[in-house]
């Protein structure tokens, strides 16, 4: 087997050493009926050229060639090749957690630089080295601000992305932490103030709004956060398209932000591996889930980082813990670290305009089509967008396959209220002519004959 | 820094001396010194050029209004050279596997094969949407099936998920699993037993799931004393969260008396499958009792562990507790097409948004497919000769608290070290200057000053001996010069960073105010 680096007489000799006759006997600890006396069914061993052809033939049964508009959580960016050159560096690619910060000081500052530049683009005081996604920041910033509050309810936004919805819905039931939704404005498409209002009781521990919200929409967070503090919950802002801080205010209102950081460098894959991050005020530090890199010295004076205020965490605090969370998604940071760097400070406010320019545009064009309309089309906006058609998004859909384009999401799984509506989204990677081809497809209804 | 001070015989710490002597596998080598990114950045600098703006610019005050953000403060402006010297720099300051043995027991430390990488960067794969129409992700869906399939076979278990994005998200969702299950005979019931060797996320899990923790002593061979569970599992005991191996690397031999026990009861077996290193291809532990059970792709399968992460944790379970498992689960339609089922009434709901860590099956797969049946057997068969050949090499000079056999790693106590005033923490910095990853330290609880060496199948004989030789050395130099392992390490940038004020006043982030970092305020 070609990982294994030892030869026969190198395993005999070893045998020796150890005192026994065959490898097999080191499992004779194993109760005799437990062990496995055949072949595990398995495919065969592959060579390398045939592993690459298998996944190479799977990938041919995928969409390729399309031209795409979904978002929804998961978004189209120009991911520069540095990321991929850098983070394959062995060095980074295949170490683990920096227990030992002597070792590991390369992945230390490089934390150390991505919980900066998330504090900058939040608004935020501190941010963690990350959590798993998006939708499990959310839940964790839950379980965050009733430790916080020592409340238990919550109250979350209807335009929250609706898988992150069922995520913190699944945290939170099983801990007995109850919690509600509030609607939108149906013509706004932004969280109802007078309903959020009225849902928060003595009991509530915290708000979570989304902005750029499901629909593309941004909220207003002034607005949310005096009236979530008027009575002593908290906020938490989830964020899922995390360009939009380019050119977007950061929340800088709210206690908590939950961010998704897909959107800095990091390939769709399916919808994973992404980084979530949690981002927050000073003075919530010590109920923050997840790691932490911090700056100290060495008994020679000279700056380095550590991992620090693991009291917080299970492998010292154990069933205590702020978190049961242990890996994270350091490596998927990394390449966050790096895209940021990349783009900087002027590039990655070019970025955030060309996409606002790009769905404006995309909007624009496919509700101008008959048959067509925009919906919630007086609120700012992202690249996310939401468009309402005369026909069922299932026939929308078909026809603009047909020309090799993936369309909007159907939303009436989660919004039927809505009608015919689907969800689109316009990034930088969006052409105008592949706008205007969708615009063509998204109007061609069927000719009788 | 003094190379000479790498010698046991040497003089003082600060003796200076010209020349660069070997220590078996290493000798010293400059690395560069780098600043942070920030400090770095100079207005008008640049590493990227969007191509012109093929649609009509926008106003962006005009769209967003009092959205509109004023600017991206102390964000890098650097070049694209500048940017891969930082972090190549920042690189060479990391050990990695690539660079040697890195013996971290329970973190399953292998090769990372390069091809994994190359195949989950194939186009079709790692730009497809999770919202793209069925019909259009066959390929992908296909993946999940086939590493569905392998691993169900290699735990021996009847269903599985995927969604889970690591081990202690497994774990989570497996204790939501337990949780379902009871709930749905009347009675979530209200503890979680833990033994005391186990992880620390085991107790943690079982707290957030809304379970009390109950802790199990362990007897004294370091197993579950079965006696004693016998005595506290009751009609309230939800489940008993168990690694088999055990954190000391040793297989519970009753293993089929203690899911006995439990299913007397009422109660499950739950198996953290962090070691099951030990165990893929030779046993299986759906034949053994266990009921619901997670992996770590990114230990026992091979994907990388990225300096903390991306990770996978899948959770296999039996018959009785599938109709619990998140949502979605994959199915096969009657035209023989894959699908995602939402439709499950009695599913403990999603963990995780989209489908889980799907780079890490693109990964895990290839790892399998690369073995086989035969490779995987070889893979596990070498990884518990390694640690065995470890122990036979070292017994005779580090305490071996337990003396049941080995299976894939090998714990032994600081106990005749610390006699000369050298714990297990003092050993692991000096096993740097030999050009090793330290072994976990002070990890399981139940051994005082354990050094917990998982070798995995990656080390060649030649890797190993200069591994062994490398402890038998500083084992030695603790009886000679302790002062020597106690300050160690010797070789690295930096040595003994100070923790304590790291703690007490927190430098979380870096302030544009001054050359060097402020504390928050």
């Amino acid at each position: 087997m070609r990982y294994l680096p030892k030869s026969p007489a190198e395993r005999r000799a070893m045998l020796e050493r150890v005192g026994v006759a065959s490898a097999d006997e080191l499992f004779h600890v194993i109760p005799e009926e437990y062990r496995l006396t055949r072949d595990l069914a398995v495919p065969r061993q592959l060579g390398e050229s045939e592993i690459i052809d298998h996944f190479r033939q799977a990938a041919a049964k995928n969409a390729v060639g399309y031209t795409s508009f979904l978002g929804a959580g998961c978004y189209r960016h120009y991911r520069p090749v540095v990321i991929d050159s850098l983070v394959q560096r062995g060095e980074f690619l295949t170490s683990y957690t920096p227990y030992q910060a002597e070792i590991t000081q390369g992945t230390l500052q490089a934390i150390f630089e991505f919980q900066t530049m998330i504090c900058e683009l939040t608004g935020m005081d501190v941010a963690n080295a990350s959590m798993y996604d998006g939708s499990t920041g959310a839940a964790e910033a839950i379980m965050m601000a009733t430790r916080i509050t020592g409340r238990t309810h919550s109250v979350v936004a209807s335009t929250v992305h609706p898988e992150y919805r069922e995520v913190m819905s699944t945290y939170a039931q099983h801990q007995g932490l109850p919690s509600s939704t509030v609607g939108y404005d149906a013509k706004s498409g932004r969280v109802n103030l007078d309903l959020l209002d009225a849902s928060i009781t003595s009991d509530t521990a915290c708000v979570l709004v989304q902005s750029p919200n499901f629909f593309g929409i941004l909220e207003d967070i002034p607005a949310i956060a005096a009236i979530a503090h008027a009575k002593g919950a908290l906020l938490i802002v989830s964020i899922a398209e995390a360009i939009s801080l380019g050119v977007v205010r950061p929340p800088v209102e709210a206690d908590i932000v939950s961010m998704e950081a897909q959107s800095f460098g990091v390939a769709i894959s399916y919808g994973g591996p992404y980084c979530g991050v949690i981002a927050t005020k000073e003075k919530f530090i010590r109920q923050m889930p997840g790691r932490l890199a911090g700056e100290t010295r060495d008994a020679d004076g000279n700056r380095g980082f550590v991992l620090t205020l693991a009291t917080r965490e299970q492998h010292i605090r154990r069933e205590k813990a702020t978190s049961n969370i242990c890996t994270n998604q350091a490596l998927v940071a990394l390449m966050a670290t790096i895209f940021l760097t990349v783009y900087g400070k002027e590039g990655l406010r070019e970025l955030a305009l060309h996409n606002l320019a790009k769905a404006d545009f995309a909007a624009a064009t496919l509700a101008s089509q008959p048959g067509a309309r925009l919906l919630f089309a007086g609120s700012p906006r992202f690249n996310d967008f939401v468009l309402a058609t005369d026909d069922a998004p299932s026939a929308v859909n078909a026809r603009l396959l047909e020309q090799k384009i993936i369309g909007g999401l159907d939303l009436t799984r989660w919004y039927p209220e809505l009608g015919h509506a689907t969800l689109w989204c316009a990034t930088e990677l969006n052409t105008r002519t592949q706008i205007e081809a969708a615009a063509s497809s998204l109007a061609a209804a069927p000719v009788e004959a | 820094m003094a190379n000479e001070t790498l010698k046991p015989s040497a003089a003082p710490v600060s003796g200076p001396t010209p020349r660069n002597t070997t220590l078996g596998k290493v000798r010293t080598h400059p690395t560069q010194n780098e600043g942070l990114i920030f400090e770095k950045s100079s207005p008008g600098k640049r590493a990227v050029k969007l191509p012109p703006l093929d649609v009509p610019e926008v106003d962006p005050a005009a769209l967003l209004g009092e959205h509109l953000r004023a600017d991206l403060g102390c964000m890098p402006e650097v070049s694209e050279i500048e940017i891969i010297r930082h972090f190549t720099r920042l690189s060479t300051w990391n050990y990695a596997i690539d660079l040697g043995m890195y013996p971290l027991g329970s973190c399953t430390m292998k090769y990372n094969p390069r091809v994994n990488e190359f195949i989950a960067r194939i186009e079709g794969l790692a730009e497809a949407h999770p919202y793209q129409p069925e019909s259009l992700a066959q390929g992908s869906l296909e993946v999940v099936s086939l590493l569905e399939q392998c691993l169900i076979e290699i735990t021996g278990m009847d269903a599985i998920t995927l969604q889970p994005a690591a081990g202690a998200h497994g774990e989570f969702t497996g204790i939501l699993l337990v949780r379902a299950y009871h709930e749905s005979r009347g009675n979530a019931r209200r503890k979680v037993i833990v033994p005391d060797s186990a992880h620390g996320t085991n107790p943690a899990t079982a707290a957030i799931c809304g379970y009390e923790v109950q802790n199990l002593k362990s007897n004294a061979l370091g197993m579950v004393d079965v006696a004693e569970l016998e005595r506290i599992v009751d009609e309230d005991t939800a489940a008993l969260m168990l690694t088999n191996p055990s954190t000391i690397g040793v297989f519970e031999s009753e293993i089929h008396k203690i899911a006995d026990v439990l299913h007397a009861k009422g109660a499950l077996l739950y198996m953290d499958g962090a070691n099951m290193n030990a165990l893929v291809g030779k046993a299986r532990p759906g034949d053994f009792g266990v009921d619901v059970m997670h992996l770590n792709l990114h230990k026992t399968f091979s994907t990388p562990h990225g300096g903390g992460g991306p990770g996978s944790g899948p959770v296999a379970c039996k018959a009785i507790l599938e109709p619990f498992l998140p949502t979605p689960v994959l199915a096969r339609k009657r035209d023989g097409s894959m699908t995602w089922n939402f439709d499950r009434p009695q599913s403990v709901g999603r963990v995780r948004a989209f489908y889980g860590n799907y780079g890490m099956f693109l990964r895990a797969l290839a790892y399998i497919l690369a073995n086989g049946p035969d490779g995987l057997r070889q893979t596990t068969e070498d990884a518990v000769l390694n640690a065995n050949y470890i122990r036979a090499s070292l017994e005779d000079l580090y305490d071996l608290p337990y003396k049941t056999a080995s299976m894939h790693e090998v714990v032994f106590s600081d106990r005749r070290q610390a006699a000369r005033g050298v714990r297990t923490g003092d050993i692991a910095k000096r096993i740097i200057d030999y050009g090793f990853h330290p072994f976990t330290v002070s990890f399981p609880m139940i051994v005082s000053g354990a050094l917990m060496i998982e070798p995995t199948e990656s080390e060649s004989k030649e890797e190993l001996d200069l591994f062994i030789e490398a402890m038998r050395s500083i084992a030695q130099e603790v009886e000679q010069s302790p002062e020597l392992v106690k300050h160690a390490p010797h070789s690295t940038r930096v040595s003994r960073l100070d923790e304590a004020t790291a703690a007490r006043k927190p430098i979380l982030r870096w302030r544009p105010t001054a050359l060097s970092s402020q504390p928050v305020e």
